[in-house]
């Protein structure tokens, strides 16, 4: 298990590599000259010349690519372009926000997409089945931003349900008062595509032998659903869900600007809005490599829910 | 693509021709395909950016009572300004006859009208036009660079596979839209040709690994020894031989890129990070009609999210037909 583990975290390595090179790339080689970002409309070639000597552009880019690479091992990337703050407080101290709204999501939209997928097993083929499936066809094809539009300007502007937008300082007033909203688009939104995602690894499992075994044997169909069946279709559902935790940090990103929560995903718009170069290479790296991380946990847990599979 | 595996495509299409949701799909698909090349030769909504109605003139089956309640009061004429500067040069434009009344500006049009007085339908044909030359020539581009990646790491092997293979985990460690996002960061600058390229540079992994892997099952089947047997070089090996019986996969998979990339399209240009200003998308159409809302101006949202979700999900549909016509041995 632990060689298991060393190996693949040596074969990040490369991997590791390859994103600080391309990020590497596409910041200093790709984009224009920051300097003239930085010095706005108003400048001269002098002003130009010390802004790059202060940002370290004037070096080879040897040089600068090990500066890049000591920035992220210290976790030190200096101060953002736009305001100033050290990026690595920017970082810690919008985690929090972001995991308030994603945490109960994820649960909920996970224990939610098992529930309506096992019980649409009983019907599977049936007419409410095929128009589960449309309908879950459709609500996918409604953007986001009409959800977001349409829910906000409904339930929070005209019945006043909810807070408009907003955040505060405890996490109770937080995770009560305004992340409710959020969280029922988010998993309206969500909903759908989850649902079919589940429907088919629950079929998947519906039809193998051991499903015939237990029927044959005369268990209820519930019994084989929600026992049998369930067991083994939360497999790849465990990997699937701990596999995109980090991409749903910056998936949020909508929900975040819309109800001005002070998260990572409304974090990269501002930087991106703003030319915040070394908050968008932090953020890039690090989710870069929490999603690895995260990937390596899913083949972990794989194994921890299936005793068959061999991490060898 | 008919006479290289006349059996399968013919197959799939009377399997297509059975389902009734889909012949259904693809006429909605192809109706706007239809809308997009009228649209685009200037048949129709070339003039979407003439000010027919007036600010925000509602609907016209809202009636006559929602008209007159929107129509502002006409302003009246100014007093003349002795001091203007202008007021020589205008009076000799008038007497030339070059300045024509404006036309009398409509109450009410089909769909209402936005904050300019355009026209809500013309303006949502030319948005689709936008949405939808993105994502098809994003879909496009990615679906070339993945199946040329894939058709390399999987029919050659070794190093070159293990090249592309890095080149994948590394793109696909770093999650889609922050992908984008940084891209758009860095190339600061707006246009149609450059959102083609950010979601088609970022959005090849997914056909990637489905070519890469119909290629290594097919490189040692016998119609490609024989290609190999009379002399057929590497390349005509590749496209001319195997291409053929996997670009059933390459369809499928621009499918549905085609899909999420005007989903995207329409998120980066409501953020502005997408079509340059100027250029009418659904994105840009939705991030006007957030602020309209709030003013009781619901049509230009209504016209724009309608107009998608109708695409996006006819084209939904045709996919999954066409995933199922195309390889039975799913479902």
């Amino acid at each position: 298990m632990s060689a298991y583990f060393l190996r693949r975290l040596w074969q990040m390595v490369p991997t590791m590599a390859g994103v600080v090179l391309l990020v590497f790339l596409l910041f200093h080689w790709v984009g224009g000259d920051p300097a003239y970002i930085l010095a706005g409309k108003m400048s001269d070639a002098q002003a130009i010349a010390n802004i790059r000597a202060q940002l370290g552009l004037d070096q080879p880019y040897p040089l600068q690519l090990w500066k890049f690479v000591r920035q992220i091992v210290t976790f030190d990337f200096g101060n953002s372009w736009a305001t100033g703050e050290p990026v690595a407080h920017i970082i810690t101290s919008r985690l929090g926000p972001s995991l308030t709204v994603l945490l109960p999501l994820t649960i909920l939209e996970t224990g939610i997409g098992i529930a309506l997928a096992l019980a649409l097993a009983f019907v599977r083929g049936s007419r409410l089945d095929r128009a589960v499936m449309v309908a879950c066809t459709v609500g996918m094809s409604v953007s986001i931003l009409v959800y977001i539009i349409a829910f906000q300007y409904g339930l929070a502007y005209k019945l006043g349900w909810f807070p408009v937008q907003g955040w505060g300082d405890s996490l109770g007033q937080n995770l009560l008062h305004y992340a409710p909203l959020p969280i029922l688009i988010g998993l309206c939104v969500s909903i759908a595509p989850t649902l079919r995602l589940y429907r088919s690894f629950v079929l998947d499992e519906a039809g193998q032998d051991y499903v015939q075994t237990a029927r044959a044997k005369g268990l209820s169909e519930r019994r084989i659903v929600w026992v049998h069946v369930l067991r083994n279709a939360a497999i790849p559902i465990i990997t699937h869900v701990s596999a995109n935790l980090p991409a749903l940090l910056i998936g949020a990103f909508l929900l975040e600007r819309f109800f001005g929560i002070p998260g990572i995903g409304r974090e990269v718009i501002l930087a991106v809005e703003r030319s915040d170069f070394p908050v968008i290479k932090a953020i890039t790296v690090y989710v870069a490599a929490a999603t690895m991380l995260f990937n390596l946990l899913a083949d972990v847990l794989y194994q921890a829910v299936d005793p068959r599979v061999q991490l060898a | 693509m008919t006479t290289a595996s006349p059996g399968l495509w013919m197959l799939a299409w009377r399997r297509l021709r059975a389902d009734r949701i889909a012949m259904l799909a693809l006429a909605v698909v192809t109706a706007f395909l239809l809308l997009l090349a009228l649209s685009a030769s200037g048949v129709v909504a070339a003039d979407w950016e003439r000010e027919v109605g007036v600010n925000y003139a509602p609907p016209t089956f809202m009636g006559a009572a929602a008209a007159s309640a929107a129509v502002q009061t006409a302003s009246v004429a100014l007093p003349p300004n002795p001091f203007d500067p202008l007021a020589a040069d205008i009076a000799a434009l008038g007497r030339s006859g070059t300045v024509v009344a404006p036309a009398a500006k409509r109450t009410t049009l089909p769909f209402g009208a936005d904050k300019w007085g355009h026209d809500i339908v013309k303006k949502t044909v030319k948005g689709a036009q936008t949405s939808i030359v993105v994502g098809l020539g994003a879909a496009v581009l990615a679906v070339v660079l993945g199946t040329l990646f894939g058709a390399f790491a999987g029919f050659y092997g070794g190093a070159v596979d293990d090249l592309f293979n890095w080149f994948y985990s590394v793109f696909t460690s770093i999650p889609a839209i922050l992908m984008i996002l940084t891209v758009a960061a860095v190339l600061q600058q707006k246009g149609i040709v450059t959102i083609v390229l950010i979601l088609g540079l970022t959005g090849w992994t997914g056909p990637f690994r489905l070519i890469r892997a119909e290629y290594i099952k097919h490189k040692g089947r016998e119609y490609v020894l024989a290609a190999h047997a009379i002399g057929a070089s590497n390349w005509r090996k590749m496209f001319a031989h195997i291409f053929p019986n996997v670009s059933h996969v390459a369809l499928v998979q621009l499918s549905i890129l085609v899909v999420g990339f005007i989903k995207a399209e329409v998120i980066l240009s409501f953020l502005g990070f997408g079509v340059p200003v100027g250029t009418v998308s659904w994105g840009s159409m939705l991030g006007e009609a957030q602020n309209e809302l709030i003013l009781g101006k619901w049509w230009q949202l209504a016209a724009a999210a309608s107009a998608m979700a109708l695409l996006v999900t006819a084209f939904s549909l045709l996919t999954d037909a066409l995933r199922d016509a195309l390889d039975p041995k799913l479902k």
